[in-house]
């Protein structure tokens, strides 16, 4: 079951490349923190009630609620040109990003001496480097946005593939920081689209040598 | 007691964001050193106990908070300065005190964390509230330079953690696993090299966007460019301490594991191209505060090479990042009055500064010495420190190639800041008042610590140090 909700993941991943729409990215996040958490349910259900609330906060109401509507709000408060204007066409999107999970097979392969669940990590990575690969290739501010919070679950799903390792306190402060620095980038991006007609990296030029 | 700061600390920062009165936010700044001074001195005098578990008083750690904690008053103040000429309204000052205020407690948290998963969210924290007073002129530039350096400086964190998850899962064989990094190495020992490498790696890349390193190094250039220059003074010294600090951690962390030789090539990397790529800039830069960040990321590089050199280039890279951050802050001090002086921060369009404000001018000439490393700066012992580490450990070939690249860094450097001094242009625009010697005394007393210590550290000092790099090999 894990598997096959990795798989759909990294599915997502792929149809992100191919999307045009800013609300379908959108939708992709809120998907992908569904699975998410079908992900860490089915990983951790034996470990104790406030880690199980800790993760359903975490997945459901923060991943999968409260950052698509947030992204919402920012898109219709700049009035935001719905498509996600890529620099290379969908064609090639799909088949880098299919690279990218081929790269990540191999490498989760090649890698020996650790006990490491293979999936986790091939998942993870691929999501890393998608999200890296969407905030090169997208012209607007706020799919850079997108990008990042792939990035994040992918780093997500690695640290369900340890276990629960790190103490309360210390995961409290990861989420605090995560979520504070969405909110933080969600501001600038307002300012960005107050400041400048279109929000477009474009813009973004001015300081150079 | 680090609790009771913590606690006090934050009280007093969140204070100063909701007052708007002049004389109490002087009082409550007043407060805030003070109680940044005793915690300095208290951590001085009880060396290596931990006062909470995440927290531990270490030499490192305490080194570094001696420098923060002398550099908060001269900041402080010139930060007064810069705000009373902008004729800021009362409500933005708050914000940008207590900001200031957050981003010292952050730092001081970040020297000090003794747990790999606490350093990271100190290290992200401190992004976050330096972005408010990096964004505090409030002009779309400020606003551009803000959004690169917190999404650079998040992606760049959030590669740090993945490192860390995969240190977590490397060590989850031992029987109880522990991030301390005093536990930390031990646990290392059994886990495979090709593993090892990867962490290393993930670790190295966020962290150099802190300390601003080769491959993240754009991001704090921007930020410069654009933060009130007192700000600019924190980010390339006390910020990019917390890079260093977090990178020599790091390092300490692998350095008894085989991938030592390896790791070294990885720093002699990222310093070398630092060294290479701000000599490439400082050739063609005419902005002075850019100059200055390419001149900040030159240094890191050295200090990178002296890492990885070993030797007595642990103890040279720690006393360079020291003195470089004396120096660093000082150039950007004198930067304010300098662009008040000729309200612009283009060097071609300035000159003969020495006749429009002398003490002022003294200042530049000096810094030209002292960050070109010549005698009597303090950089000049480090750097040849570091150099010589270079030769013993038979790196002749960096050796050259660093020296090569420092001699045009130095001979740009130089020219510009000769420039500033003497060129005779004409029609430049009238000062806008007269300029007030008082500003410029924090920098010569900056300047004339630089080269005490680097002429007769006192005992302390090179315990201190001593005592941060004895675990290393």
């Amino acid at each position: 079951m894990t598997n096959i909700l990795l798989i759909a993941f990294a599915i997502s991943l792929i149809y992100m490349g191919i999307a045009n729409r800013l609300s379908t990215y959108i939708n992709i996040l809120a998907v992908q923190g569904i699975i998410l958490f079908g992900v860490s349910f089915i990983e951790l259900i034996q470990i104790n009630t406030i880690n199980l609330i800790f993760i359903l906060f975490e997945t459901i109401v923060f991943k999968t609620i409260a950052i698509p509507l947030f992204l919402n709000y920012v898109i219709k408060k700049n009035k935001i040109v719905r498509e996600a204007e890529p620099f290379l066409p969908d064609f090639l999107s799909v088949v880098i990003i299919t690279c990218i999970i081929l790269g990540s097979f191999i490498l989760s392969n090649i890698i020996t001496g650790v006990h490491i669940q293979k999936m986790f990590f091939l998942v993870a990575i691929s999501a890393l480097l998608s999200g890296l690969f969407i905030i090169i290739t997208r012209k607007k501010v706020v799919t850079h946005i997108m990008g990042y919070l792939v990035i994040e679950n992918g780093v997500f799903i690695l640290s369900l593939s340890t276990g629960n390792k790190m103490t309360m306190l210390v995961n409290t402060g990861i989420t605090l920081d995560i979520f504070v620095s969405v909110l933080v980038l969600g501001v600038f991006v307002n300012r960005i689209g107050n400041t400048f007609e279109e929000m477009n990296v474009d813009n973004l030029t001015n300081l150079k040598d | 007691m680090f609790g009771y700061y913590l606690i006090i600390a934050f009280f007093v920062g969140i204070v100063s964001m909701l007052n708007r009165n002049r004389v109490v936010r002087i009082l409550l700044l007043g407060l805030f050193l003070a109680i940044q001074t005793a915690i300095t001195i208290y951590a001085y005098f009880h060396l290596n106990e931990s006062n909470t578990i995440y927290f531990k008083f270490d030499a490192l750690g305490v080194i570094f908070m001696c420098v923060l904690t002398l550099l908060s008053y001269t900041t402080i103040y010139h930060s007064f300065i810069y705000l009373q000429h902008r004729k800021d309204s009362s409500r933005s000052q708050s914000i940008y005190f207590a900001a200031l205020i957050i981003l010292i407690i952050v730092m001081t948290c970040a020297y000090l964390a003794s747990h790999l998963g606490i350093m990271w969210v100190f290290i992200e924290l401190t992004t976050l509230s330096v972005a408010v007073l990096i964004y505090h002129e409030r002009t779309p530039l400020s606003l551009e330079a803000t959004w690169k350096y917190v999404f650079i400086c998040s992606i760049g964190i959030t590669i740090t953690f993945i490192g860390i998850i995969l240190l977590s899962i490397a060590i989850q064989e031992t029987e109880i696993t522990n991030f301390s990094f005093k536990a930390i190495p031990d646990q290392l020992l059994h886990v495979s090299a090709s593993w090892l490498k990867m962490i290393f790696l993930f670790m190295i890349v966020g962290f150099c966007t802190k300390m601003g390193l080769f491959p993240m190094h754009t991001a704090a250039i921007d930020a410069h460019t654009v933060a009130p220059p007192p700000i600019s003074a924190f980010i390339s010294t006390t910020l990019m301490n917390v890079g260093f600090i977090s990178i020599f951690r790091t390092y300490s962390m692998f350095a008894h594991t085989s991938i030592l030789p390896w790791m070294n090539m990885i720093l002699f990397l990222c310093g070398l191209i630092s060294i290479i790529v701000s000599a490439a800039y400082l050739l063609k830069v005419n902005h002075l505060k850019r100059m200055s960040a390419y001149s900040s990321i030159e240094h890191m590089g050295i200090a990178a090479i002296g890492i990885a050199s070993g030797g007595i280039g642990y103890f040279a890279a720690i006393f360079h990042m020291i003195l470089h951050s004396l120096v660093k802050a000082s150039v950007f001090y004198q930067i304010d009055q300098f662009h008040r002086n000729f309200r612009t921060y283009m060097i071609n369009e300035t000159g003969n500064y020495f006749k429009r404000n002398l003490p002022g001018a003294m200042v530049f000439l000096l810094l030209l010495i002292a960050i070109t490393a010549m005698p009597p700066s303090g950089l000049f012992v480090t750097e040849f420190w570091i150099f010589k580490a270079l030769f013993t450990s038979g790196h002749f070939f960096i050796l050259v190639l660093a020296l090569f690249f420092l001699s045009i860094a130095m001979y740009s450097l130089a020219k510009n800041f000769l420039y500033i001094l003497f060129n005779q242009t004409k029609n430049l625009l009238p000062a806008e008042e007269k300029p007030n010697p008082t500003e410029t005394y924090s920098q010569y007393i900056l300047l004339a610590l630089v080269v005490y210590l680097g002429i007769n550290p006192p005992a302390g000092m090179i315990n201190l140090i001593k005592d941060a790099v004895i675990n290393l090999p």
